[in-house]
């Protein structure tokens, strides 16, 4: 018998480094799997509840969020493989085109 | 049993992230992330979502785990190296993530009278359960989704592509 808070205080404590691990991390591929911890850390959150009020739509939510996870991947290595080509680095220091 | 296996899996998970955040190689990232979606998927056993249990080891730390060292493997990517910007990070990063955990921690424990125990088998949604409400109420987002990748793939091909 396992209280249901102690599932959300530990996806809280994974979506937390999660956090860290994106403002911290200087590789771009990092960057991008702290993202992956970040939803995984809410899937745990949406199953413990739906285990709490016994309902399986926090479970569908779950199977939509990692469909939408897969093809975000997809896309997002697609992304990571261009900018490669284009300015042949990966540090998230050198990639600031965009910053005012 | 279930408190047991819990503090385990959720241990393995805590050190898996914590190892992710730790490391300066991106493969060692990458693999510390496949020990953490494994064992949420023991968790998420344990909470009695048995199809979501096996598409995350799955899809998860099968699928998108593979793409991702295969992406670093042929970008040749090495250690990261520290920068300006990076001191920066470290000076706000740090303290927002511990004032968030904090945040968040005080919300649950200070709430945990009004949420309920997790028995083992006490709740299982089996594939069935899942699918029926998939495939009748939902079809149409299950559809769209199916869209959404495609387009997803072809967005994929298209930007990787060398362009001639």
């Amino acid at each position: 018998m396992v209280p249901i808070s102690y599932y959300l205080v530990l996806a809280a404590i994974l979506f937390s480094i999660g956090v860290a691990a994106f403002l911290i991390k200087r590789n771009i591929i990092a960057v991008f799997m702290s993202i992956e911890l970040m939803l995984n850390a809410v899937n745990l959150t949406f199953i413990a509840f739906a285990h709490e009020w016994h309902q399986v739509s926090g479970q569908i939510f779950v199977f939509f969020v990692m469909v939408v996870a897969a093809a975000e991947a997809a896309v997002g290595l697609a992304i990571i493989i261009a900018v490669f080509r284009a300015r042949s680095t990966l540090n998230v220091d050198q990639i600031d085109l965009m910053k005012l | 049993m279930h408190l047991a296996l819990f503090f385990i899996f959720g241990a393995l998970c805590v050190a898996g992230a914590l190892n992710l955040l730790l490391q300066r190689h991106p493969i060692n990232s990458a693999l510390s992330l496949i020990v953490v979606m494994s064992s949420l998927a023991v968790l998420y056993l344990l909470l009695g979502a048995e199809f979501l249990a096996a598409a995350q080891v799955i899809v998860y730390s099968g699928a998108i785990m593979v793409l991702f060292t295969f992406v670093i493997m042929l970008l040749n990517a090495g250690k990261e190296e520290r920068t300006h910007g990076s001191k920066m990070a470290y000076v706000a990063g740090f303290p927002g993530a511990a004032i968030l955990l904090g945040l968040l921690t005080f919300i649950f424990v200070s709430r945990r009278g009004s949420f309920g125990q997790a028995r083992l088998g006490e709740y299982v949604v089996t594939t069935a359960d899942l699918s029926r409400v998939l495939f009748k109420d939902l079809l149409l987002p299950f559809e769209v989704t199916s869209v959404l990748i495609l387009i997803a793939i072809l967005g994929a091909v298209a930007l990787a592509r060398k362009e001639h």
